[in-house]
């Protein structure tokens, strides 16, 4: 390490003001940044700092997905071989699931990073670390088949319209990551919703070739449900693309065709555990979605008219994107209600919406993207009467002063 | 038995070098040094010339608006130098002490049988007005203005910080003529509050004063937080804020007559060898006790005061005017730390879980460990911050110095030194006492 540092207090100067490189001053200082803890002290205010800065922050972020990915990864494998009809060992399966991931991993990140790093110089700025984060969320609720330069397109429009010209990280109304997927799925609806996206039935880089199976369909469990003829949920069953049907532990553990990250309830969960153990994400948001989505779902359940309204809570917390809306987006502290009252109203909202939409609109069968972003245009409000109760509290406050010196 | 407020929110940073309970004598030093800077509000104007002799006691400036309001030499000797910075601000008043330690005599008073006037003319002539601070603002207290009550603050919660207990000990008659004095200046109440782990007879028996016990966390000694709790500010008034330490030092002038601007320091820090408790002048300079006393071969950082409010200073700079402690921790700048992000060292601590918490105590740096950032992460402040005052709101609207927005807030109730946790946890690294001092001093340009 110590070579290293040598080398980079060498080349140092280069990037300062006035060097050859210096419009390359923030890429340079985030690399060093990201290799060494900054020895810049403090000028004024407190003189010592808390450990956790911006970049742990977000670290921890992307460890808690790093479940969701790997299990989604699996699956993407999964399903093509079963698609395919062709009998694989798991290592061929995550084999096939991470060639599928990683071009997208890779557009996403280049992509959105490269707009970050560019618009930091203009700025003068650090890169802030907001887009290690989209970055891996972007491709984990995407279709599997979104092409590559669909993806490029999305990521770049969203960073820019949806983060940039607010500000940058830290000032956006909306999710970065929803952005693009509404973008894409507004832009390109056959690409992101209908029965042939969510599983990969071509090879991969030469990997896994083969012809689909007769029994194939590659419709995710919501989308059937949402075209069934079926009067209420008991005639119904969930099949998996090659007509078998599904059980619980399928949907819960995550081999279910879906978007990548969203498959697995059970990594999902891990990532929660992580996120609040480290109170990173709020366990408020989080909790609140669920009982927004509970609260929904009794009231449809109850005046059930078709299989949709009918369907049990365990499968609407299992199925789609609820449980990853709601420990991943929902959390996004830029986005969601800044204030603790608010964060109750915020969460119950998106999962009372989530479910609606779902429900009510067997178009969009995926409600929680547009919940999430419905809400993120209303956290402001919300935290503006969280807040004006203070402010009355204060201004009651004077009132009464003044009575009790008259 | 005195009532009890229990604060919930705030830290208590486990940090390294707080100083044991051992008086370890007096120190001098030749020069003396006053800065007009360390009294918030207050615009110098000079009393004193170059190779002027002065008293202890004797003024060396006043404030422009309050003539009466001066402020005094602490030795008795020879004015050898005024330093001046940019726009000739003045940095420094220098006193070269003669060593006669010559007392001006304002005489001995009882307070019992003074005016409300005779006890402020008293305080103000002597220089030791400087000891009362004002809400809103936090700046020394415009002399003419009625407070509606007097908060005192009976403790110290911050990191490191000296024991009130132990500073007063022997200093009873002098805190009680100061709550006394206090009390003759106000309609209102003169509030004094206490630690649970207040034994000091002084204080937990105190009279003429209103008296409530706090337990909790750091910032439950910060006057602020009890101003809130106990009678928070509503605009349009003005309450008065001190500490019992300079209470005694108000108390001390009526009991013996002279300005004795002596002060009991703590000298703590993680690079401390030998700590305890000094006495000494204002402006002392500190240089005789860092000597062979700090840690060699790695980059240091002198504080007068604790880590989260004090004063940067040089290893000759001097005590200030409102510190009853002085710290020494590493600098940091000569620290590179590879890959933070992932790091899990034991040496690092933060207060919230993204690191493991170990019951052990830190030797913190100077280092920011982060970069400036947009504030991101929620509800971060609020954990530190024991008032019914929303901060990340009431920040973000002193940025925007919307008036309107920070007087709905809450601006008037607050102090720079009430944000110092909020700006220790900050992932984003925000300098949010500097934020909250600017806007308090635009506030009061734009409302005076």
């Amino acid at each position: 390490m110590k070579a290293l540092r040598n080398y980079l207090d060498k080349i140092k100067p280069n990037f300062e003001e006035g060097g050859k490189l210096h419009w390359l001053h923030s890429t340079y200082d985030a690399f060093e940044t990201f290799l060494f803890v900054p020895n810049i002290t403090s000028r004024s205010g407190v003189h010592i700092h808390d450990a956790r800065d911006s970049k742990r922050t977000m670290i921890i972020v992307v460890i808690a997905l790093i479940p969701a990915l790997l299990v989604g990864m699996y699956n993407v494998g999964l399903q093509h071989y079963m698609a395919i009809g062709q009998q694989a060992s798991i290592w061929d399966m995550f084999l096939f699931g991470l060639l599928a991931m990683l071009p997208q991993l890779v557009v996403s990140y280049v992509v959105g990073l490269g707009i970050e790093f560019a618009i930091a110089q203009a700025r003068k700025e650090e890169v802030a670390e907001g887009f290690l984060v989209s970055g891996i969320l972007i491709p984990m609720i995407l279709p599997v088949d979104t092409p590559l330069w669909m993806i490029a397109v999305a990521t770049a429009f969203s960073v820019i319209f949806a983060k940039e010209v607010f500000g940058g990280t830290g000032y956006n109304v909306f999710n970065v990551a929803l952005i693009t997927r509404a973008f894409l799925f507004f832009s390109y609806p056959s690409k992101m919703s209908g029965d042939q996206v969510w599983v990969r039935t071509s090879d991969t880089f030469g990997v896994g070739g083969g012809n689909v199976v007769d029994s194939y369909s590659g419709a995710t469990p919501l989308g059937q449900l949402a075209t069934s003829e079926a009067a209420n949920f008991s005639e119904f069953t969930f099949q998996g693309i090659t007509g078998q049907s599904l059980s619980i532990s399928d949907m819960f553990f995550g081999f279910i065709p879906g978007s990548m990250g969203e498959v697995s309830t059970f990594a999902i969960i891990l990532g929660a555990i992580l996120l609040i153990a480290t109170g990173v994400g709020s366990w408020k948001t989080m909790l609140s979605v669920f009982l927004g989505g509970a609260v929904a779902i009794v009231i449809t359940n109850l005046f059930a008219q078709n299989a949709l309204m009918d369907m049990p809570m365990h499968y609407h917390f299992l199925l789609g994107g609820f449980a990853f809306g709601a420990v991943f987006m929902a959390t996004d502290p830029v986005t969601s209600s800044r204030t603790e009252k608010g964060k109750w109203i915020y969460g119950f909202f998106i999962g009372l919406l989530a479910v609606a939409i779902r429900v009510f609109n067997p178009g969009y069968p995926e409600g929680m993207m547009l919940a999430i972003l419905f809400m993120n245009a209303f956290a402001p409000l919300i935290d503006f009467y969280v807040v004006d109760a203070n402010i009355k509290r204060r201004l009651k406050r004077v009132a009464t002063a003044k009575t009790a010196n008259e | 038995m005195a009532n009890r407020i229990k604060i919930k929110k705030g830290l208590q940073i486990p940090l390294l070098g707080e100083s044991e309970l051992t008086a370890r004598g007096t120190v001098t030093s030749e020069f003396v040094r006053i800065c007009p800077e360390d009294y918030p509000g207050v615009a110098p104007k000079l009393a004193v010339k170059v190779d002027d002799t002065v008293k202890a006691g004797s003024p060396l400036f006043y404030e422009k608006k309050h003539p009466e309001m001066v402020f005094v030499s602490p030795v008795s000797g020879v004015v050898t130098e005024i330093e001046r910075g940019e726009r000739r601000r003045i940095l420094n008043i220098v006193v070269k002490a003669d060593g006669t330690e010559e007392y001006i005599d304002f005489g001995k008073k009882s307070v019992a049988s003074l005016s409300p006037e005779e006890v402020k003319k008293a305080i103000l002539e002597a220089g030791l007005w400087f000891a009362i601070r004002q809400r809103p603002y936090d700046i020394v207290a415009v002399p003419n203005k009625q407070p509606r009550d007097i908060f005192v603050t009976g403790f110290d919660s911050s990191p490191l910080a000296p024991s009130y207990d132990f500073i007063l000990e022997g200093q009873e008659a002098d805190l009680q003529a100061g709550l006394d004095a206090l009390a003759k200046l106000t309609a209102g109440n003169v509030y004094l509050s206490i630690s649970s782990k207040t034994t000091n007879p002084a204080l937990r028996q105190a009279k003429n004063a209103v008296i409530t016990e706090f337990d909790g966390p750091h910032p439950a000694g910060n006057v602020g937080v009890q101003v809130n709790h106990l009678k928070p500010v509503n605009r349009g008034e003005v309450v008065w804020t001190l500490n019992a330490l300079n209470v005694a030092m108000i108390g001390r002038v009526f009991n013996k007559g002279v300005a004795d601007l002596t002060r009991t320091v703590a000298l703590t820090g993680s690079e401390i060898k030998e700590k305890g408790y000094y006495n000494m002048l204002i402006g002392t300079e500190l240089s005789s006790i860092f000597e062979g006393n700090v840690t060699e071969g790695i980059s240091l950082r002198y504080i007068s005061g604790n880590p989260l409010t004090g004063r940067k200073i040089e290893k000759n700079g001097v005590l200030r005017a409102y510190d009853a402690q002085v710290t020494v921790i590493p600098e940091g700048d000569d620290v590179h730390e590879a890959f933070g992000w992932a790091s899990f060292s034991p040496k690092r601590y933060s207060a919230g879980g993204t690191y493991l918490q170990l019951k052990k105590k830190y030797r913190l740096d100077a280092r920011m460990l982060g970069g400036p950032r947009a504030i991101i992460v929620s509800n971060e402040y609020d954990k530190v911050f024991p008032m019914d005052i929303f901060p990340e709101q009431l920040i973000k609207s002193t940025l925007a110095f919307n008036i309107e927005k920070m007087e709905q807030l809450g601006i008037y109730e607050v102090a720079p030194e009430d944000f110092a946790l909020c700006e220790f946890v900050d992932t984003s690294k925000l300098e949010l006492q500097r934020i909250i001092r600017t806007g308090l001093d635009m506030l009061r340009k734009e409302m005076e």
